[in-house]
């Protein structure tokens, strides 16, 4: 162990989210899941879950209805277009702006 | 030859180890690969990563956006610093699986010694290359597995060589285990890890890793791409174990095929190759032909 | 029980590396480095040293197995040699950045081009601003108790060490030292323990990109920038100085051997005029100071045992009333002078008082270094009476010029 006369201050990092801050303000679309239409929430089953499979950014659930957290999703759309039922739709976050303010 | 788990996406673990808000682009196929990786890897692990995506999305000191005690180390020493940890992890008699997981750059170019000497000593580790065919982490410059005709920043009328084949360069060195994957079916990736962790010496891992930025093409096309490099027969997934090579199932398949989609269609969805000439699409197609013309000779004669 | 044994100096720095009980080795094949690794394969190979020996392609990956064996927890020790040198410098600099308790052993030998297999000092004269500790051994006993002080050094102020001694004159060459007992050294030298352990049980993401301003964690607590950890590693690589002190003291102690951690002064007491050098040109100049003290000179020589931490304030205090300081050495910055001297008339710069300095270079590519020239420069030295102009004055002879 070091002398307690030296700090030793080295780049060590500890975990934790939103290194890159809010990465949801990234987002240029933003994916709207049809619930009507996503198999496991119309089935009640536990099935499919691609959009979390392949979410880069793990910000979907593996839930019935897939959650997806706006705080951080990037809005790739990944997840509209690898769903198999066509349930995501990536809708413009203009339409989610009111007044020249975020909702 | 020992028999991969078939993981299934209701099966695969829910527990995560990559924390959103890091700052990997949108549509990264790394980050695919390295959330699902991780889950087959599990927390027993110590990772080694030279400069590459990997660094910057895995966070800016003092936050780290992965769970995993990672080591990053200089551009050409991945695989020595990864045998330096290995050797520390036998000396105090723990199993800790040490990962070392480099781009294509770090791996292909500046790399290749210490990987090459890592290989002829067998060491016990897994080796994983994430090929997104370029220098992407500073600006798509070329590497030497960008494919030929490819545009980058520094091949601004398209790449006149072909690109290094690795795997078979790794291959060639007669280790453990080696495997290629792709960033579109990370369940497959996830499933060869499975199966690396349980083998001693030296695991290489090759992924092809689409890249939307690099490679020109929209974001949410990450995974759909990667699966027509592999449905057109252009990047096969395989596994090599005592030498013995066996394509992986998403290849395999193509074995049935009378004819694979034309690599037209793959080079299309992207703008990096589009200063390709007729000509030289030709030339890839008829390569392409010609490999599979030999595998199902190799693969269906048994 | 210690030893008393006649051997090389390569394989009495094998020995000592092998009581230090260094856990993992990693080398690549280097005149004149070469016998040390060649002696610490043999003997793990023999199993009387418990320790992982690993074959590398080159010392970019020596060092790099040792930066990643010291970050995971164990004893590492590497040693190289001029070119080798030169090829693990991206290494040196993050080891050091990286705050690792490595120790190495550099055979002092010249650079190419041209190709020099012979001894001089500009291979770790190159590396001075890499964050290591340099230490230069004189003898094969310095060398033996330098790398176990190294060790000890390296461990309490997280920074590496290198170990310093003469290719040929000291590697090659057969002379007496003592091996000290191995349970004492064990007592001497501490369980190893790096501050930041890589442990899955509590998993760090080291040496991440750092940005140029301080950030706080995620519990608000700020974090230095780098600016800050490059603040943090001068400062205390100078606070390095009086720990090698502490821990000469306390080898002293237990050895009996020690007392001129940082200078090692030669019939200086009363010198008007004081050689400074390091390594074996050092000892050469006894015989030099003997014959000129004989002849009604006052001369004394000081060899500088540490370089990097550079002692300022010690070696100034030491030299600022004598008359001339004469500092001989086996290296340069080309096209500037030699890199000790320039350091050595910068300590001084600050005192009134202080005293005319001359620089000569010598021995280098193995030039051989007569000691019959170093009588006549250094009496030349000391008899000049009228000064030259400053920039005479102050230009580096080259000693032993053949055309």
């Amino acid at each position: 162990m070091p002398d307690s006369r030296f700090k030793v201050l080295t780049s060590a990092s500890t975990s934790g989210p939103g290194d890159a801050g809010r990465t949801g303000s990234w987002r240029v679309e933003r994916p709207i899941i049809d619930y009507s239409r996503c198999t496991p929430a119309k089935t009640g089953k536990a099935s499919c879950h691609l959009c979390w499979l392949y979410c880069p950014d793990n910000v979907v659930s593996k839930t019935l209805e897939p959650k997806i957290d706006l705080e951080y999703c990037k809005g790739c759309g990944i997840c509209a277009e690898e769903c198999p039922v066509k349930a995501i739709e990536m809708v413009s976050e203009e339409q989610f702006v009111k007044g020249g303010e975020d909702e | 030859m020992t028999t991969a788990a078939k993981t299934n996406v209701l099966n695969l673990s829910t527990e995560e180890f990559v924390h959103p808000g890091n700052r990997a682009c949108s549509g990264c196929g790394l980050s695919i690969l390295y959330r699902i990786g991780l889950k087959a890897l599990g927390r027993d692990c110590i990772f080694v990563v030279p400069p590459s995506c990997l660094t910057v999305m895995q966070g800016l000191f003092p936050i780290a956006a992965s769970q995993m005690p990672i080591l990053n180390g200089t551009f050409a020493s991945t695989a020595a610093i990864a045998t330096g940890v290995r050797a520390a992890m036998k000396r105090r008699g723990k199993q800790t699986q040490v990962v070392a997981w480099a781009g294509d750059g770090g791996t292909a170019d500046i790399g290749i010694q210490a990987l090459s000497g890592a290989l002829e000593r067998n060491e016990d580790i897994i080796y994983i290359c994430y090929d997104n065919e370029a220098y992407m982490n500073t600006g798509v410059q070329r590497s030497g597995t960008t494919p030929q005709g490819g545009l980058t920043t520094t091949t601004p009328y398209g790449k006149k060589e072909q690109g290094k084949n690795l795997p078979e360069i790794v291959a060639a060195h007669n280790p453990a285990y080696v495997a290629t994957c792709s960033a579109s079916y990370p369940l497959d990736f996830h499933d060869k890890l499975l199966k690396a962790k349980q083998i001693s010496g030296l695991k290489y891992i090759h992924i092809q890793t689409p890249c939307p930025p690099g490679w020109g093409c929209e974001e949410r096309m990450t995974v759909k791409i990667g699966k027509a490099a592999i449905d057109c027969g252009l990047f096969d997934l395989y596994e090599i174990e005592d030498g013995k090579k066996q394509l992986s199932e998403p290849s395999r398949k193509l074995l049935k095929k009378a004819k694979l989609p034309s690599v037209q269609e793959y080079l299309s969805m992207q703008t990096r190759f589009k200063a390709l000439s007729d000509e030289q699409i030709a030339v890839m197609q008829e390569r392409i032909d010609q490999k599979w013309a030999d595998y199902r000779q190799e693969f269906c004669a048994e | 029980m210690s030893e008393k044994l006649i051997d090389s100096g390569n394989n009495a720095a094998a020995m000592a590396v092998q009581l230090a009980a260094a856990e993992v080795i990693a080398a690549y094949p280097i005149t004149p480095q070469t016998p040390l690794t060649e002696k610490l394969s043999e003997l793990i190979a023999a199993g009387k040293m418990d320790a992982e020996y690993v074959a590398v392609e080159s010392e970019h990956s020596a060092l790099g197995v040792c930066i990643g064996a010291a970050s995971a927890g164990v004893r590492a020790f590497t040693a190289t040699s001029s070119n080798g040198l030169l090829y693990m410098s991206e290494q040196l600099h993050w080891a050091a950045g990286s705050r690792l308790p490595l120790v190495m052993c550099v055979v002092n030998r010249g650079i190419g081009a041209p190709w020099s297999v012979w001894n001089d000092h500009q291979d770790a004269m190159s590396q001075r601003d890499a964050g290591w500790i340099q230490i230069f051994a004189k003898d094969h006993q310095e060398i033996v108790d330098m790398t176990l002080k190294a060790f000890r050094l390296a461990e309490l102020v997280h920074i590496p060490v290198m170990v310093n001694y003469d290719g040929y004159y000291l590697s090659h060459t057969y002379m007496p030292f003592e091996l000290p007992d191995a349970q004492t050294v064990r007592e001497f030298l501490p369980t190893y323990d790096y501050a930041h352990t890589l442990d899955p049980e509590k998993p760090e993401s080291l040496n991440t990109v750092t940005l140029p301003d301080a950030r706080n964690d995620i519990n608000g607590v700020k974090q230095p920038g780098y600016m800050d950890i490059r603040h943090n590693l001068h400062q205390e690589m100078r606070l390095a100085l009086q720990v090698w002190e502490e821990i000469d003291a306390d080898f002293q102690q237990r050895f009996g051997r020690g007392g001129t951690p940082i200078l090692d002064p030669y019939r200086c007491d009363d010198a008007d005029f004081v050689v400074v050098a390091m390594g074996t040109l050092a000892n050469q100049f006894h015989d030099v100071v003997d014959r000129l003290r004989d002849e009604g000179l006052k001369v004394g020589v000081l060899a500088l045992q540490i370089y990097r931490p550079f002692p300022t304030a010690i070696i100034a205090e030491a030299l600022q009333s004598v008359k001339a300081v004469l500092v001989y050495e086996k290296g340069l910055s080309y096209g500037n002078q030699g890199a000790l001297y320039a350091d050595l008339k910068s300590a001084l710069y600050p005192y009134p008082n202080r005293p005319q300095l001359h620089n000569f270079i010598v021995g280098l590519g193995g030039r051989d270094i007569g000691t019959e020239d170093l009588y006549q420069t250094l009496k030349t030295a000391c008899l000049q009476e009228a000064l030259g102009t400053p920039e005479q004055n102050d230009t580096p002879q080259w000693i032993g010029l053949q055309l």
